[in-house]
């Protein structure tokens, strides 16, 4: 795998926008292709080679490339959106949207991320050693299709929104949430590692939660079913079963209603 | 001699009473019938001394120097055109010409336009786009409703004849009993007069509306041995008791207001809320709706979905298409998160509403020109301050009542001083920058207003040794 490193040099007076950062775009381009990649910040545009230095050189396909990015990138938005293949690391903080649409490859990110960190995720890996805020996996706005695929990890806490209209896919909170797990969930996991405050499955049709610390505030669409033992990531343990949202639409399969399953760890 | 004009629509709140009597001598009014007392107050705010007649600069020292239009619309333009990323913010209280207009602006400037939706009912839109919104017009409430609930919304004080005209007392074709007819729940944390007015009171736990809406559609769903026995606050007979008078009910009307969009959850609150309305419609009629504030801040909804295809924080800096996330495109965000040049307060006042940690950001580091035919907070840290018509005052328009139904606002006396209307201002901006654009004039990064001015940097108050 080649990779480009990317220094930024030169900080926005608000925020810049990266869509373009990402191994689909730098793909099979010589250098100078590489600094001609905008980077935009409000109306203005700016070729990339302009705010930050480059090295190193991309593969043929986006498979082969790994982008590097060092320097402060805290204020920077939408870094590997949409990417398909490749790699990225990030040892910096970044702004919102990081991974947002992405549908395969690798971000690591080593600092904290912002909002709407990989919103409508398709397939890949997204791996946060940080924290984040808000809307993690979770639907654009008016999208009853939310994240549908991949995994996406943050080592440490998070906001609120995590995986609404969630329909596949893999998300682990190791930290704590506020509320909002699996919102109009239609699908997928959720695993938070640390304290929930409430609402974790609130108009669920479908999907699973295991939260292995407490949740203040039970949503009283939760109606309790058994104790089950499972190994969930690496971790096992005896989880308190819980079916829901009692209060949503479910659909039936051979003539029994699907429901979305809460794991309390006991 | 003095004329009574009648059938006047009322530039207050949501409502939009459009059955004010206006009586007016020499330019000047001199009463005004049927109004509610602060609707009153803003056709005597009209009339009253101290009026500004002409735009004003901020000048070094603090004080405010009178200009010519020409001169502030040469301001304005100069700033939408060199900002980065403009934000147009406001509009509540003007009417849809001027909406218009603003969108050809903020179009043309790059600029992200937000209306007071942003801080108020913005989360009910979010919660629109995912599940749809099964509503009615107030007439329909007012001839049919027989079970009338207020969540999370005080009436009595946010929209003073609501109540009186569609809500609790009037007698409709179907509901000729008035009040005696009609069963009035309010579910709020407080008890406000809303509630002194209703039949029962659910004082909800604040911030838990969200599991009492659940609770409801499981009851609804017929999961009723599985509701908890109190759910925030609520014991559990008492919600069966109300869910019987929904069900009993022929037409049942939920008003939802800031309780609900403004406490934890947001979107999600609502959200359930139209969900509940949906699993009502199984076994009775329900419709919902949104108890907006300003008189017509539906009308940008309508006016920019037209426009730009959603109905506020609407980024147009792109140039190529617009995008809309509140979050992120939001006023109070952009604000917060410092990712906006150039202010400009119209119609509003994001003085008095916006968080103070975020106007002071705005106020002391962006160049801001507030729109609007008082000096209210917002116009006393302004750079540029530029009086308009006030509008169901001075001139006439289009405006969407709460249930989105358009109604024909009138002028009943001439602009004071010979002041521009919000739309021949916006209008007149346009041209400006047209023609600054064709000189050269264009947004190169090099911002030279950039430097906040020193009698506006946030005061840091030390507490007292």
């Amino acid at each position: 795998m080649s990779t480009v490193t990317v220094t930024l040099k030169k900080q926005p007076e608000l925020y810049f926008e990266a869509d373009l950062i990402t191994p689909d775009q730098f793909a099979g381009k010589s250098a100078e292709e590489i600094g001609a990649v905008e980077i935009s910040e409000g109306k203005i545009k700016y070729p990339l080679s302009t705010v930050a230095t480059i090295g190193g050189a991309p593969g043929v396909t986006a498979a082969e490339t790994m982008i590097v990015l060092n320097g402060d990138w805290s204020r920077v938005k939408r870094i590997g959106q949409q990417m398909t293949a490749g790699e990225i690391v990030i040892n910096s903080n970044t702004d919102m949207y990081t991974g947002g649409w992405m549908k395969g490859g690798k971000i690591t990110v080593n600092g904290d991320v912002d909002s709407f960190t990989g919103i409508a995720m398709a397939g890949g890996e997204l791996m946060v050693n940080g924290k984040a805020e808000n809307h993690v996996g979770c639907a654009y706005r008016g999208d009853w299709r939310g994240m549908t695929g991949g995994v996406l990890r943050v080592t440490g806490s998070a906001g609120n929104d995590i995986g609404t209209f969630m329909r596949g896919g893999t998300i682990i909170i190791e930290g704590d949430v506020f509320i909002h797990v699996l919102t109009h969930g239609e699908g997928g996991t959720i695993i938070i590692k640390g304290n929930v405050e409430g609402r974790v499955g609130g108009q669920a049709v479908k999907g699973a939660v295991y939260v292995f610390g407490t949740i203040k505030y039970m949503m009283p669409g939760y109606k309790y079913v058994d104790n089950v033992e499972a190994e969930i990531d690496g971790e096992k343990a005896v989880f308190a079963h819980y079916i829901g949202d009692l209060g949503e639409r479910h659909p039936t399969s051979k003539n029994q209603i699907v429901f979305a399953n809460l794991y309390l760890k006991k | 001699m003095s004329e009574v004009i009648k059938n006047v629509a009322c530039p207050y709140c949501g409502a939009c009473c459009d059955d004010l009597v206006v009586t007016v001598e020499n330019g000047k009014i001199l009463e005004v019938q049927n109004a509610c007392v602060i609707g009153t107050e803003i056709y005597h705010h009209a009339s009253r001394e101290g009026r500004v007649g002409s735009p004003r600069m901020r000048q070094p020292d603090g004080t405010y120097k009178d200009i010519t239009y020409d001169e502030a619309i040469d301001y304005t333009a100069r700033m939408l055109i060199k900002a980065k990323k403009p934000l147009i913010y406001g509009f509540g209280s003007t009417n849809c010409e001027g909406q218009a207009a603003a969108g050809r602006v903020a179009e043309e400037a790059g600029a992200v336009l937000d209306n007071c939706a942003s801080i108020c009912h913005g989360s009910s839109f979010l919660a629109i786009f995912d599940t749809g919104y099964p509503s009615c017009t107030l007439g329909e409430v007012k001839n049919r409703a027989d079970v009338v609930i207020y969540w999370g919304s005080n009436a009595a004080h946010a929209h003073p004849r609501h109540m009186s005209r569609y809500g609790v007392f009037p007698r409709g074709f179907f509901t000729n009993k008035g009040h005696r007819g009609r069963k009035v729940i309010t579910v709020d944390p407080r008890y406000t007069d809303t509630a002194r007015c209703s039949d029962i009171f659910l004082q909800v736990k604040q911030g838990h509306d969200y599991d009492l809406f659940d609770a409801f559609r499981m009851v609804m769903r017929g999961y009723v041995d599985d509701v908890p026995e109190i759910v925030a606050g609520i014991p559990k007979e008492k919600i069966l008791e109300v869910c019987d008078i929904i069900k009993m009910g022929r037409y049942v009307h939920i008003f939802f207001g800031m309780g609900l969009c403004h406490s934890d959850g947001r979107n999600h609150n609502v959200d359930i809320a139209i969900n509940l309305v949906r699993d009502i419609n199984e076994i009775t009629k329900c419709t919902i709706m949104a108890m907006r504030g300003h008189y017509n801040i539906a009308g940008p909804g309508v006016v920019w979905s037209w426009q730009f295809g959603f109905p506020y924080c609407i980024d147009l800096s792109k140039g190529s298409h617009a995008h809309m996330n509140p979050g992120e495109t939001s006023s109070v965000d952009l604000a917060n998160r410092g990712e906006v040049d150039a202010f400009i307060n119209i119609g509003t006042d994001a003085g008095a509403h916006f968080p103070i940690r975020s106007f002071e950001k705005l106020g002391s580091r962006v160049p801001m020109v507030t729109i609007d035919p008082s000096v209210n907070m917002a116009a006393t840290v302004s750079d540029v301050h530029i009086p308009v018509a006030i509008v169901g005052v001075e001139t006439g328009g289009i405006c969407y009542r709460m249930d989105n139904v358009p109604i024909q606002y009138r002028a009943v006396v001439p602009p004071y001083n010979g002041i521009l209307t919000d739309e021949e201002l916006f209008n007149r901006i346009l041209n400006r920058m047209l023609e600054l654009k064709t000189e050269g004039i264009e947004c190169d990064g090099k911002w030279e207003y950039a430097k906040p001015l020193p009698s506006l940097i946030p005061v840091k108050i030390e507490p007292e040794a």
